[in-house]
């Protein structure tokens, strides 16, 4: 049963499992090496769990222990298994996440990348729709040139960097499949990375309670290739992007 | 029914007149009376029934919501309404059912674990169960009258705020839940000063149960913990019903202050519930395994390791906020670490049933189920701490289902395991075998069918707080799976209900300490009597039921101390906090009536202040001063407490004829509480300060030299108030109770001319709190000053009034003391003030 369960959330418009952009890409990784090592982890503790109810005593041990003194040989023995079990094992666990973790993160924010040359877009949120805002690139301090509602262009293949606000409560911008998600908050700018190599159509949801109109606050991201993105430009009346 | 069977005539004769006296004195009255009972075993079953209750109601608005969400596009329930189910669901569950439960089961069992006849503050027990019943019922109304809070349970800004909320229901949550967090913050108190000085002579730390370790650090942790939703609380009712901006960006406020202030609570919360689990589980599993608990010194540590870390960890709940990296990078690293402690735990468990012989019964059964849930819940926590995983499933169904794996398998299951095991000490009859399996079984895989596959939905996709989805997204098996699921846990919790129920008829009787086990709650008679022991025994072991298996009836026939009930009081020893060495004995109050009278009045407030009656509320507020300042006159030598000094050569002296008490350090742990209310101030001020180009005055609002000027009246305050001290608690210079007066006098009079300073400086001042947050935070700090210091001057007074009455002296100098405190923190809190609101920004923006 899990099989299918599986293979049908591979196909899932705002499924984390189904990555199409980079980030996304990044994240699903992440979860398959996570999910992997801790079931491990999981299965080994119950089973020790249960051995340890079921298995019958030491040797000569038939009574109940109550006064029982540990021998030293036994204390060390515990102490390793504390020691080990409880502070190496987790330690180096955690580490080993750090060390893939914090790089994937980093790639994930898209450090290294030069965001100054990346198409802007801004994105204010509002009770219960989004307003998209494509600014003039040659005057940022200008009114923008294109203002759209519920939906965003982009170009595939190149990265993009979003301006998150909000007019009113917070809200939260998320398209599952391209990346992970960033709050708009009333009073600061958020920056969230987007890139994806993969032309198509992407649902994106409000991922931070917003009141009542929150389970219908809905967008989508369509990437064209390159040159149908220019199309799209020329066709919105925005020629000449960076 | 279980009595303490004694072989011996005459130790039967001495065991029932002890045990008639011991009645007269500690019996609840009866009928209406009951409800002016103060003992910690009426108040803990209290708080643990009406705990119970709440919990049935949280089920049912879950229900509600699983039944919403089993379809697409489902219209049994509209977005509105949906929104204060999952809103109420959330704070019925966290605030009405698992704090006060654990609270009540810990007032119940600690007492009769550290062999000690109640708590120390059995007044501010009973207090804070009238707090949180009134509390409760106060948020309840708002359900009922489809008003209830419909901003989630953590009510982040603006949302809550009077602009996007304007009805009422938001300040039903902030009064309501302050209300009902006064019951929890004063069983903080009353359990860190019980557990610390309040224990069985010889009874030193490392004798001490662990089940009392994690329930001083789950007190602790609370004193420390609560006061940040307090103030946030305060201050977003002060902003709805006053228009004072401390949130508003407008005025230069930032939302995420909020969420700061509520995840800094947020988080402790979540070990608040889970450490009691952890003494559970530590009691349970020695007895079960039939040898005492491997590594109880690794215990204690990865404990109070746990509480401390518990505190660093708030901002992992704000990954997706745009806090900078390396702020996430400390978050994600130390709430990871967690996982150290949690190990040490488990490992400890697994090595005491490893080289045990382990008996299996039902307890042992939900232990099991604890270990399963818990484990799974705490490994997607280390995932989610991972932050670039977080940034995918924060809001999504994922997290719902990683909180529900903690808290059930982390709170719930262990709370059953405790019921059913402490369950024959409750009623003195055993649980059931079947009924109970089949309880079991049906929450088990109810629970795990509802919440296993959520996980799933959260990688789907599906966010938090959708009241409906359509279909397409692949969400409609999962989320109809996951309704059944809960129908089946309901089936189950159901099933446990009627086991507990029908137990107290059909259950066979159970004999004196069913299970064998080690710990003292197991001397006692089944159902306890409300004094517990009839005489105090002196402790010499971890285990001393194991140790001296005839120790109950040597209890019982009177072979310990405080036999004598010929003086007609309560008593009970206070001890030294490390050793257990006896200081004096403490006379706990009787039944009384102050405690609900007291919350009558409270309640009234709370619901004046609901419907915004301000004038109301400010005589209701006047009439509640003056109930609490006359309870904490019915102390010390008043005639309603211990009158006679009662001096005798072979007994310890009554606490409040030496210059050390209860009093003194619950007094000590109320203000550790108070300040962690104004550091969190300070927090928001200094958070403010930080921000990129704070919005500040034009000029400012302040006279400078006025607030010195009041800051040394207030230091002379003080001065007076120490000498007073010193001279009444020196036995070379005994002094005339006219000469303390003076001193006293002095203290008012120089307090009282700064508490007039100080209200001329906020009137004369040209604070704009409604349009500036740094002037609302300014005016709040004034405010809070104002509070500590006219408290000083009114409680110098009522001491005055005592000293004429010769409660208090030369001689008796106690009340001085537990006094002195209050003064100290009030000047300090003067000159930080000063320091911290005047200097601090004057130096760093300038």
């Amino acid at each position: 049963m899990i099989i299918p369960v599986l293979t049908t959330a591979c196909s899932r418009p705002l499924s984390i499992l189904d990555p199409a952009g980079v980030a996304a890409t990044e994240a699903a990784s992440i979860w398959w090496g996570l999910f992997a090592f801790f079931t491990l982890v999981f299965c080994g503790v119950v089973a020790a769990w249960i051995h340890a109810l079921r298995r019958p005593p030491d040797g000569h041990l038939s009574e109940p222990q109550l006064h029982r003194v540990d021998s030293p040989q036994t204390q060390r023995r515990h102490r390793a298994t504390i020691v080990g079990g409880g502070v190496l094992l987790p330690l180096i666990s955690i580490t080993t996440l750090l060390v893939l973790g914090i790089p994937a993160g980093n790639r994930m924010a898209g450090l290294g990348i030069d965001l100054d040359q990346a198409l802007q877009i801004e994105i204010t949120g509002h009770q219960w729709w989004w307003e998209v805002r494509y600014p003039d690139p040659a005057d940022p301090m200008a009114p923008p040139v294109l203002v759209l509602r519920d939906t965003l262009h982009i170009p595939a293949g190149t990265p993009v960097r979003l301006r998150l606000s909000s007019a009113d409560v917070i809200h939260s911008f998320w398209v599952p499949r391209l990346g992970q998600k960033l709050d708009m908050i009333p009073g600061h700018i958020n920056e969230l990375f987007l890139q994806t190599d993969e032309p198509g159509v992407y649902p994106g949801v409000c991922a931070e309670f917003c009141g009542l109109g929150h389970a219908h606050m809905k967008f989508s991201v369509h990437v064209h290739t390159p040159e149908d993105f220019v199309t799209w430009q020329n066709t919105a009346g925005i020629g000449g992007s960076n | 029914m279980a009595d303490i069977q004694q072989t011996d005539p005459a130790a039967e004769n001495r065991q029932q007149v002890l045990h008639q006296g011991l009645m007269a004195i500690w019996a609840n009255l009866p009928g209406w009376g009951g409800l002016s009972a103060v003992n910690h075993t009426t108040v803990g079953l209290r708080f643990m029934v009406t705990g119970a209750v709440f919990f049935v109601i949280g089920g049912v608005l879950a229900m509600l919501m699983r039944s919403q969400l089993a379809l697409p596009d489902n219209t049994l329930i509209d977005a509105d309404l949906y929104n204060q189910l999952f809103t109420m669901h959330g704070t019925v569950m966290m605030f009405l059912f698992a704090i006060p439960v654990l609270e009540g089961l810990a007032m119940y069992l600690v007492p009769k674990m550290l062999g000690a006849r109640d708590l120390l503050f059995p007044r501010i027990g009973a207090f804070g169960y009238y707090c949180y019943l009134f509390g409760g019922i106060i948020i309840m109304v708002s359900l009922f009258a489809d008003i209830a809070p419909s901003g989630g349970w953590f009510m982040y800004t603006p949302l809550s705020d009077a602009e996007f909320t304007p009805g009422r229901g938001p300040d039903f949550w902030l009064l309501g839940i302050t209300f009902v967090e006064i019951s929890a913050v004063s069983a903080g108190v009353e359990l860190t000063v019980s557990i610390l000085r309040g224990r069985a002579p010889g009874m030193t730390l490392k004798r001490m149960p662990i089940f009392c370790w994690a329930i001083l650090t789950m007190a602790l942790m609370i004193v420390f913990g609560f006061p940040p939703l307090i103030l946030a609380s305060i201050l977003l009712e002060l902003e709805r019903a006053a228009g004072m901006a401390f949130f508003k960006v407008s005025a230069g406020g930032d939302p995420l202050l909020w969420q700061h202030l509520f995840w800094l609570f947020g988080h402790p919360e979540v070990y608040i519930i889970y450490l009691p689990a952890v003494g559970i589980v530590s009691t349970l599993i020695p007895v079960f395994a039939r040898r005492p608990l491997v590594g109880y010194g690794w215990m204690v540590f990865s404990i109070v390791l746990m509480g401390f870390i518990s505190f660093a960890l708030w901002a992992h709940h704000m990954f997706t906020v745009g806090i900078p990296a390396a702020a996430q990078a400390f978050f994600s690293i130390a709430s990871m670490l967690v996982a150290v402690p949690t190990g040490i735990q488990i490992f400890c468990w697994l090595a005491t049933l490893w080289s045990g012989r382990v008996v299996f019964s039902l307890p042992m059964l939900w232990l099991t189920g604890f270990l399963v849930v818990f484990v799974c819940g705490g490994l997607t926590g280390v995932m989610l701490a991972l932050v670039p995983f977080n940034w995918q499933v924060h809001d999504t169904h994922f997290v719902v289902a990683h909180m529900h794996y903690v808290l059930v398998g982390g709170m719930f299951f262990p709370l059953i395991a405790g019921l059913y095991y402490w369950l024959p000490l409750f009623s003195g009859r055993m649980p059931s075998q079947r009924l109970g399996n089949w309880g079991f079984w049906l929450t088990f895989i109810g629970f795990n069918t509802t919440f296993l596959l959520m996980h799933l939905t959260g990688l789907l996709g599906m966010p938090r707080r959708i009241y409906t989805y359509e279909s397409g997204l692949g969400w409609e098996w999962l989320n109809l799976l996951s309704s059944i699921g809960g129908f089946i846990m309901a089936a189950g919790i159901a099933v446990i209900v009627l086991d507990i129920a029908l137990h107290f008829r059909l259950g066979r009787r159970a004999p004196q300490n069913p299970w064998q086990a080690d710990t003292l709650e197991w001397a006692l008679e089944t159902p306890p009597p409300p004094y517990n022991l009839i005489t105090i025994p002196s402790v010499d072991s971890r285990h001393p039921l194991w140790d001296k298996p005839a120790l109950p009836q040597e209890i019982a026939s009177g072979g310990h101390a405080l036999a004598d009930f010929s003086h007609g009081f309560r008593e009970t020893f206070y001890t030294s906090g490390v050793n257990a060495h006896v200081q004096s004995i403490v006379r706990v109050p009787g039944n009384s009536w102050v405690p609900l009278h007291c919350a009558l009045a409270l309640a009234a407030l709370c619901i004046s202040l609901l419907t915004r009656s301000y004038l109301v509320a400010i005589v209701i507020s006047v009439l509640s001063a003056a109930l609490l300042l006359r309870w904490s006159c019915l102390n010390g030598a008043h005639p309603t407490a211990s009158p006679d000094d009662d001096h005798h050569a072979d007994r310890p002296p009554l606490h409040s004829r030496t210059q050390d008490g209860p009093g003194l350090w619950g007094v000590n742990v109320t203000l550790m509480a108070d300040a962690t209310l104004y550091l969190c101030l300070l927090f928001g001020w200094v958070y403010f300060l930080a921000s990129p180009d704070p919005l500040l005055p034009a000029q400012m609002p302040l006279r400078t030299g006025l607030l010195w000027g009041l800051c040394v009246l207030m230091a002379l305050a003080w001065l007076s108030y120490q000498r007073v001290v010193r001279r009444a608690r020196s036995e070379l210079k005994p002094d005339t109770g006219a000469s303390l007066q003076m001193g006293l006098w002095l203290s008012c009079a120089l307090g009282t001319l700064h508490v007039l300073c100080l209200i001329w400086l906020i009137m004369d001042s040209t604070l704009q709190f409604r349009e500036l947050t740094h002037d609302a935070m300014v005016f709040f700090a004034l405010i809070y000053l104002l509070f500590h210091s006219v408290l000083a001057v009114l409680i110098t007074i009522l001491q005055i009034q005592r000293l004429r009455a010769g409660y208090v002296g030369a001689h008796r100098p106690y009340e001085l003391i537990v006094v002195s405190p209050w003064w100290g923190y009030t000047h300090l809190l003067a000159w930080s003030v000063l320091l911290m609101f005047v200097w601090l920004p004057a130096l760093w923006l300038s």
